[in-house]
């Protein structure tokens, strides 16, 4: 082992230049248990990266050992330019973390907490008030700044956890399922608060386990049990499992669903309204074949190909990992 | 280290302190209540202890001598008893505290010079120990007759044959309260920010763990201080209790319990998982320093175990400072091995506490 020559690091860094994060192989064991298996991740500037999974995929995990607080048993890290954990202290300046549980103190007041914040993220005493005025502001939270956090609605508290999150304008925000807690309206507005962070040139990752909020993502990745089964763009994902989904429709569909998990590739079915969704293994898709397959049974029935969706990409990504056995 | 950061935790704290009606109302009561319970308990006079006479004689001068103690007012019968293996049993029942036992040739034995009477005493309570001394000091000559030189009443104090000055508690009571309430205090306030997810916010921020802790302990060493001062107003205005050494001396003593009751609160919260936790640890530490520290029983009566082990507790140190310096007017000067091992006790802990709080989650 030679260590890498100046100008061969000076390349290597370039190339990871364009990424906000950049990680390798990335591992995390907990005694036997693999939280995180051998993850590769790059994501761009100022976009909103999304990492869907259920709960203990793994996200959380992921997501604290980007930002240092959790040492990777395995792998490389490298965000903002930095090599995490070993230069996590001076990434904590450059980044901002929303928990998924409300992290700000319940008995301070909504002005109290970012002004804390505001002091303790080492903005300069003259600039403190006027930036938290300015995300009072922003982040629609003037008429509260008075009031005690912990009497705050869900999204009340999730925009002042947004707000203490940027308070000191970092370059890469990560959010660990920052909308858990919180109604659908206010759902969509703090989704357009991200939009308008990444339009200023802040790069997001944000963790969820709801399907619209993935779609709104720039890219996102999919996470199961620890491992990385999808990545790309939303319209990449679908797009790859054209000619896969068939929508069937027929007068008894608990029945015709019962059926069709017999059928030869099909992976999944599920009822949406009146209508069974079904995803076939690659090279199954065809109507046809599915609605003979159920008039055989004697059931009424008609099929046609549907659009995907990004459920369809999760649940194909996470099928295939059962069917190779793992 | 920026002063503006420590600033910023130190606000934040005093603001949350100043919220948390609970610990405030703690704060000030339970120095409040514990001065008052163990102050009145031991250092008032006693009066109407509750008591029991076997008067075996029952003669004329036998039921005089009974009479004129009852007259003191210190004891008050509540039993009725015939022998003085009756007068044990109440005593040990809890019944009475005191009990009089006049044998039944008490006329005899005043003629002859000898001892007339018996005081039974729960000796466990040394104020209850103290009262029936001075009750059995009533002179007998002047009121009986009969008396002849060397007629005496005797003492038999059960359970603790040692008397002990009571003054000795005040100064005490003062390293009681501040290690029972500092070090949990301390404990629970980072632990509690560990509990509800604060901390994993914290961390990420550029605040250092120095800063942090720093920030975290300075309010409460003021709050140290207004309890040290509480229990001094109290303890000199109720209960009389001299400063002969001075305040300065009584302060710097205090302080250096404050910081070294704060490191170790410090060192628990980053070992204890949840705020019952670090009251359960703090508890366990707590006990031995009520007992091991010479609080309550004498340290040179302890066996050495235990006497090694006290050494270990800063509260030992404290109570052998603090009663040099408020009751016989010691210098630090002369006290300085003790306010050595204070210092060093805080010092050690202070670093362990600083270098086990990490800045990660694993």
């Amino acid at each position: 082992m030679w260590p890498m020559s100046e100008p061969a690091a000076a390349v290597a860094s370039a190339a990871s230049g364009e990424m906000a994060i950049h990680a390798r192989g990335v591992t995390k064991r907990f005694g036997d248990f693999t939280a995180v298996d051998h993850i590769d991740l790059d994501v761009p500037r100022a976009q909103v990266y999304g990492f869907l999974g259920p709960n203990g995929s793994g996200k959380s995990t992921t997501i604290r050992m980007l930002c240092g607080l959790l040492t990777p048993t395995e792998g490389q890290i490298e965000v903002l330019g930095l090599s995490i954990p070993r230069q996590a202290e001076e990434l904590r300046r450059r980044i901002g973390y929303m928990t998924q549980r409300f992290s700000l103190y319940e008995d301070l007041t909504v002005r109290e907490n970012l002004m804390f914040l505001a002091t303790v993220q080492n903005l300069p005493r003259a600039q403190r008030a006027p930036r938290v005025d300015e995300l009072l502001q922003a982040y629609d939270l003037e008429s509260l700044q008075k009031q005690l956090a912990g009497t705050m609605s869900g999204g009340q508290k999730q925009r002042l956890a947004l707000a203490g999150a940027v308070v000191h304008k970092p370059q890469l925000l990560l959010l660990d399922e920052p909308t858990s807690a919180v109604d659908p309206e206010s759902r969509r507005s703090f989704w357009e608060k991200l939009f308008d962070l990444a339009d200023a040139g802040t790069t997001l990752l944000v963790s969820t386990h709801y399907m619209d909020e993935a779609e709104r993502c720039h890219r996102i990745a999919i996470l199961d049990r620890g491992r990385l089964v999808a990545n790309g763009t939303p319209a990449e994902l679908t797009g790859a499992l054209d000619g896969r989904t068939v929508g069937v429709r027929s007068d008894a569909l608990r029945k015709a669903q019962k059926l069709l998990h017999d059928v030869d590739g099909v992976l999944s079915v599920a009822q949406v309204g009146n209508e069974l969704r079904v995803l076939c293994a690659p090279g199954h898709g065809d109507p046809q074949a599915i609605a003979s397959a159920l008039q055989k049974a004697g059931l009424q029935a008609e099929a046609s190909p549907i659009e995907p969706s990004l459920e369809d990409v999760f649940v194909a990504a996470t099928r295939r990992r059962d069917a190779e056995g793992t | 280290m920026k002063p503006a950061q420590i600033y910023a935790v130190m606000v934040k704290e005093l603001r949350q302190m100043a919220r948390d009606r609970m610990t405030l109302a703690m704060m000030i009561g339970i120095p409040t209540l514990q001065l008052l319970l163990f102050g009145y308990a031991i250092n008032l006079d006693v009066r109407h202890l509750p008591a029991a006479v076997a008067d075996q004689a029952d003669s004329a001068g036998s039921r005089a001598l009974v009479r004129d103690m009852l007259a003191t007012d210190v004891i008050e019968p509540v039993a009725a008893a015939q022998t003085p293996e009756q007068i044990q049993a109440l005593i040990r029942a809890g019944r009475i505290e005191v009990g009089l036992v006049v044998p039944p040739d008490f006329e005899r034995r005043l003629s002859e010079g000898r001892e007339v009477m018996q005081v039974v005493v729960d000796g466990a309570d040394t104020t209850v120990q103290g009262a029936a001394r001075q009750l059995a000091q009533m002179p007998l000559d002047g009121r009986l007759s009969t008396a002849q030189a060397g007629a005496r009443i005797s003492v038999l104090p059960l359970y603790n044959p040692q008397r002990k000055s009571a003054i000795n508690v005040v100064p005490g009571l003062i390293g009681v309260i501040l290690t029972m309430t500092l070090v949990m205090f301390t404990a629970m306030a980072i632990v509690r920010e560990r509990e509800r997810g604060n901390l994993e916010m914290l961390i990420t921020t550029p605040v250092s763990s120095a800063e942090l802790m720093l920030g975290k302990v300075l309010p409460y060493i003021a709050v140290g201080l207004v309890q040290a001062t509480l229990v001094l107003l109290l303890g000199g205005w109720l209960f009389e209790v001299p400063v002969v050494g001075g305040f300065p001396a009584v302060y710097a003593v205090s302080m250096l319990l404050i910081i070294a009751n704060l490191s170790l609160g410090l060192l628990i919260s980053t070992v204890a998982q949840s705020q019952f936790q670090a009251m359960q640890m703090t508890f366990f530490l707590f006990l031995p320093s009520i007992l091991l520290s010479g609080f309550m029983f004498p340290f040179d009566g302890m066996p050495w175990p235990a006497q090694w082990l006290a050494e270990v507790l800063p509260l030992t140190h404290f109570m052998r400072l603090i009663r040099g310096v408020m009751l016989r007017g010691a210098a630090l000067s002369e006290l300085w091995q003790d306010a050595l091992a204070l210092a060093g006790f805080s010092a050690v802990m202070m670093t362990l506490a600083i270098l086990r709080f990490r800045k990660r989650l694993d």
